[in-house]
């Protein structure tokens, strides 16, 4: 059978529930949720790419560009972030990152 | 089934169990490299896609720089494995289920909005400013569009990398301890009594005893002032 | 011929008496630094009212010799929405007639504290109340406006709570002076709707206009009810003069403000301010022309006040108390003339009452002095023979009050007899019966008061609770308690005031009551309320209504009068105590004062602190600040606490209902929006 917009869309958006549940599956370890994130944007740029494929318009894969541009800079600074945090509480235990608590 | 179709049908299907994987692994070391796996299955859906210069740039930037960024963090950081497993399992049932209603869901509004069953619509020649044919190219059909009418766009990206860049730094950068640099504005705020101490003398004191008297009295007094 | 008179003139009147008790005031006082000794306080206040004296007499010359009127704005100080509101002066005869009484009464008042109030610590600041006074009192005459009658009418109030409390430590004193404004407050809160309701349909505050507009209103309904709305205007305005003119039930003030010293009661309560409400009726004559309800209304409760005081005077044993109750029944007097329709009959009474009433203040001030400050009459008598001159002014003074024929007061009261006789209003009956007994008691009580004091057996030595005067009397006698006569500061005053008393009467009967000095002023509906017009038939002269006088009813009653005083109190001395026995009711009911300060103090005053008291609690602690001020910060913290518990601090629970919130956005929009 051909392969149709649908299948593509359907791979992003198993995709994306994985890594939903990635997120609050991981109580424990700060590392995987954010890489988690990362499987989100990978999710989205699927869909992206498959578009532009499909309704023939550039515009997709120049959005997709973009997306991966910040990713990168929004995993950078998230892990400058982690490192800061295991610094000042020697554990990456997202159950212990509870201080504002109301 | 042709080619394309059972490349697309292994690629997903091993995208999909690295990113279980990932979400699953016991050690994160595993976790990161199942991740990058991902990742590379992706950037070949891509290239069946016709999108070759986003599935380099993926290979690229995502596995050689930002997954190696992971595995440069989790090395560093000195984690406790064991302890980090307790209760996973525990949520698993009701995870799934979201998940499977998120992906449901999903599924349906893009379903439901575009119809299925469109041939892909990619030319092989085309016709560039100057008049002639060429062959078409992902990567210049991309570039022009980039740097004609994205270019303002392409320029805050760069900038955005760069904010990034210092912001990292700024973050996680530890002063040296001998450093002897000194804040001016801490010396603004220096108050008279941090330097200088007013101490209390009586104005005349006793003259020291005759030399007449005995040494030991007069050690003695010496002593005692 | 009719000229105007200058405004340079007519602005120096007022403003000479405010540039004294300024200065006074300020540089007199320890407020300003004590800059300027006693002698120049008093040098500068009496120089002020001395010129606003001569200034007023000049005018009254013009006004009355060569015709001269003036009504004119010298300074507009706001214009609000068409309403102006400006200071201007009205002068005709009559303002004339009230800026001399007010400027000699105050004149012969200064001179007299020079002696009154040596000893007190106080004097500079009571020359600048008093001069204050004289400024308020004048600016309220001479306004041309209901703005400016209005500043006056409160500036007097102000000052005499100033005056009447001027012993600030003595807590009776602080309770007059309260009391005082409190129950003249009661008539101003009349008063304002008054002008109010002329503000709102006459568009104006001006006099003139609002007279030229009282045909137009006395047509109007008000609206609501079926009344006449000129009834309601008069009656408001009538209730302010009853709270400052201390008519029945507002007089309850007037006895209390005796715990002032004896100057400002001649100089207020009996002379100027409670004449006020009686000026201001006369001044509103055409309106009240035309409101029959009014006049009644002013009738009844004149000469309830007229009798019922003077039933009051007969049980005082304080000699300025009996005088207050005078006053009182005096007033009632002029009110009723007022009620009559005989406007220039009630202000001829104002006039002759001012200078009589005054002089017997002084002349009360000048025993209280002579005899050491003892006020009790039981404690007096045979003066006589140690104070002279105060004796001939005094009984000057008392005669003139009972109305013997050729003194002034006899005119006045008698023209006030004849004119309630004359007039037909329904009331008239009642008041006539009313002022007819008032003079057998005025009588009565005047000549108790004169034969108890300055006659009979001496007791001045018999005082059981007699203060002993210390080494500051400087009267230079030790502790020889003999009564002795005032310095000349205090009799020249005595003998100024005598003078007027006797003759101004015959005087200016025909030209005030008949003559053209009130014309244009006063206002009189001659076909409904006839009573001046007979009036003018009945009197032709001094001198004929002086001898038709000795053959009338209230001769006799004034004779019966002092006859009752005489056998009483000089033959049988007994007597008195024995009646008291035998109406011991009675006599507790007027010692008492009807109950009415019982009333008062008992019923309104307390029920108003009740009041306050409840909204207090009720209203401010626990609705304002429990319910709603704590009650809001203790709902913001019970909503705070629900909430809190949202706030888990778990990234994850927080991603999750991120999550969840998506799913929910998407489900609505993709099936339940469509």
């Amino acid at each position: 059978m051909t392969l149709t917009l649908a299948h593509y869309l359907t791979l992003g958006a198993i995709l994306f529930a994985l890594a939903v549940v990635g997120i609050f599956l991981n109580r424990k370890n700060l590392i995987v949720l954010l890489m988690a994130i990362e499987l989100m944007l990978l999710a989205i740029n699927m869909n992206f790419v498959a578009f532009s494929h499909y309704l023939g318009d550039m515009h997709g894969q120049v959005f997709v560009f973009f997306i991966l541009t910040v990713a990168a800079a929004e995993s950078a600074i998230g892990l400058a972030i982690l490192v800061l945090l295991f610094r000042n509480k020697s554990s990456i235990n997202v159950d212990e990152l509870n201080s504002l608590k109301g | 089934m042709d080619v394309q179709t059972g490349f697309f049908y292994v690629f997903s299907l091993v995208m999909l169990f690295a990113a279980f994987r990932v979400i699953t692994a016991r050690n994160p070391v595993h976790a990161v490299l199942f991740l990058m796996l991902a990742f590379s299955q992706a950037a070949g859906i891509w290239l069946l896609l016709k999108a070759e210069f986003l599935a380099v740039t993926l290979v690229l930037v995502y596995l050689g720089a930002v997954m190696v960024l992971f595995l440069f963090v989790v090395m560093m950081l000195d984690i406790h494995i064991d302890s980090l497993r307790q209760g996973f399992w525990r949520h698993f049932p009701l995870a799934l289920a979201i998940g499977a209603l998120i992906s449901l869901e999903m599924a349906v509004v893009l379903f439901g909005g575009f119809r299925a069953g469109e041939a892909p619509v990619v030319p092989e020649t085309v016709t560039n400013a100057a008049g002639q044919v060429v062959q078409y190219s992902n990567t210049k059909a991309l570039g022009t569009l980039l740097y004609t009418k994205y270019l303002y766009p392409l320029e805050i990206a760069a900038v955005i990398l760069l904010v990034a860049m210092i912001s990292a730094i700024a973050l996680t950068l530890r002063e040296r301890k001998d450093s002897k640099k000194i804040d001016p504005s801490e010396q603004v705020r220096v108050k008279a009594r941090d330097r200088v101490e007013v101490v209390k003398l009586a104005i005349t004191r006793a003259a020291p005893a005759a030399e007449a008297s005995a040494t030991g009295a007069a050690t003695v007094e010496e002593a005692k002032k | 011929m009719s000229q105007t008179l200058s405004a340079a003139t007519l602005l120096a009147v007022p403003l000479a008496p405010l540039a004294g008790s300024v200065l006074a005031g300020i540089l007199g006082t320890t407020f300003g630094g004590n800059r300027i000794g006693r002698a120049a306080s008093h040098s500068v206040t009496i120089l002020g009212v001395f010129v606003a004296f001569v200034l007023s007499a000049l005018t009254l010359k013009s006004v009355a010799m060569d015709g001269a009127r003036f009504d004119a704005t010298i300074y507009e100080w706001m214009v609000v929405g068409g309403l102006k509101m400006e200071v201007g002066f009205l002068v005709d005869g009559l303002t004339a007639m009230m800026m001399c009484v007010v400027t000699f009464v105050s004149l012969m008042v200064h001179i007299y504290t020079i002696g009154y109030m040596e000893e007190d610590a106080g004097y500079d600041r009571f020359f600048s109340y008093i001069s204050l006074f004289t400024f308020s009192m004048l600016m309220l005459v001479m306004s041309n406006n209901f703005l400016q009658l209005f500043f006056g009418w409160e500036a007097v109030g102000l000052v005499s709570y100033l005056l009447i409390g001027f012993w600030y430590n003595k807590p009776t004193a602080i309770f007059a002076n309260m009391k005082a404004f409190l129950v003249n407050r009661v008539g101003d809160f009349g008063f304002i709707l008054g002008i109010g309701l002329i503000a709102a349909y006459a568009g104006t505050l001006s006099y003139g206009e609002t007279f030229a507009k009282a045909g137009q209103i006395s047509t109007m309904v008000f609206p609501g009810t079926d009344w006449l709305l000129i009834s309601v205007i008069c009656i408001c305005l009538f209730i302010g003069a009853m709270g400052k003119s201390a008519q029945f039930p507002l007089h309850v003030w007037l006895p209390d403000s005796m715990e002032g010293p004896t100057p400002i009661s001649a100089l207020i309560h009996a002379a100027t301010m409670v004449t006020a409400g009686i000026f201001m009726v006369a001044r509103m004559s055409p309106l009240f022309e035309l409101s029959d309800a009014a006049l009644n209304f002013i009738l009844v409760i004149g000469s309830i006040t007229a009798l019922f005081m003077g039933f009051l005077g007969i049980i005082q044993n304080d000699i300025k108390r009996v005088v207050a109750y005078s006053t009182l029944s005096q007033l009632g007097y002029m009110t009723v003339a007022l009620g009559a329709s005989a406007y220039s009959v009630a202000v001829f009474h104002l006039m002759t009452h001012a200078f009589f009433k005054a002089l017997l203040f002084l002349a009360a001030g000048s025993v209280i002095m002579g005899v050491h400050h003892n006020q009790d009459i039981r404690w007096m008598g045979g003066l006589r023979k140690y104070m002279p001159i105060t004796w001939i002014t005094f009984l000057l003074g008392s005669l003139a009050l009972i109305g013997t024929p050729f003194f002034s007061g006899f005119y006045s009261k008698d023209a006030i007899i004849e004119a309630v006789h004359a007039s037909h209003l329904p009331a008239a009956g009642f008041a006539y019966f009313a002022v007819l007994a008032g003079v057998f008691v005025t009588a009565f009580y005047s000549f108790r008061l004169y034969f108890l004091v300055f006659h009979g057996q001496e007791r001045y030595d018999q005082n059981p609770d007699a203060h002993h005067h210390g080494d500051d009397h400087g009267h230079g006698h030790g502790h020889d308690a003999k009564p002795h006569e005032s310095p000349w500061v205090v009799w020249v005053p005595l003998t100024l005031l005598a003078i007027p008393s006797v003759v101004i009467g015959a005087m200016t009967l025909m030209p005030m009551l008949f003559g053209d000095f009130f014309k244009g002023v006063i206002h009189v509906d001659a076909a409904r309320h006839p009573a001046m017009a007979e009036l003018a038939e009945a009197i032709h002269g001094w001198l004929p209504m002086a001898l038709h006088g000795f053959q009338a009813l209230p001769f006799w009653l004034a004779l019966a009068g002092v006859a009752t005083a005489y056998y009483m109190y000089m033959i049988n001395p007994a007597l008195p105590a024995a009646i008291k026995r035998a109406f011991q009711p009675v006599h507790t009911l007027l010692e008492n004062k009807y109950y009415m300060d019982w009333f008062n103090e008992n019923v309104i005053a307390r029920g108003a602190r009740m009041l306050g008291t409840g909204l207090w609690k009720g209203g401010d602690r626990a609705l304002i600040d429990g319910v709603v001020v704590n009650g809001s910060w203790k709902l913001v913290g019970w909503v705070s606490g629900v909430a809190r518990w949202l706030q888990s601090g778990y990234l994850y629970h927080y991603a999750l209902v991120m999550i969840l919130g998506i799913f929910v956005l998407m489900t609505y929009f993709v099936w339940l929006n469509k």
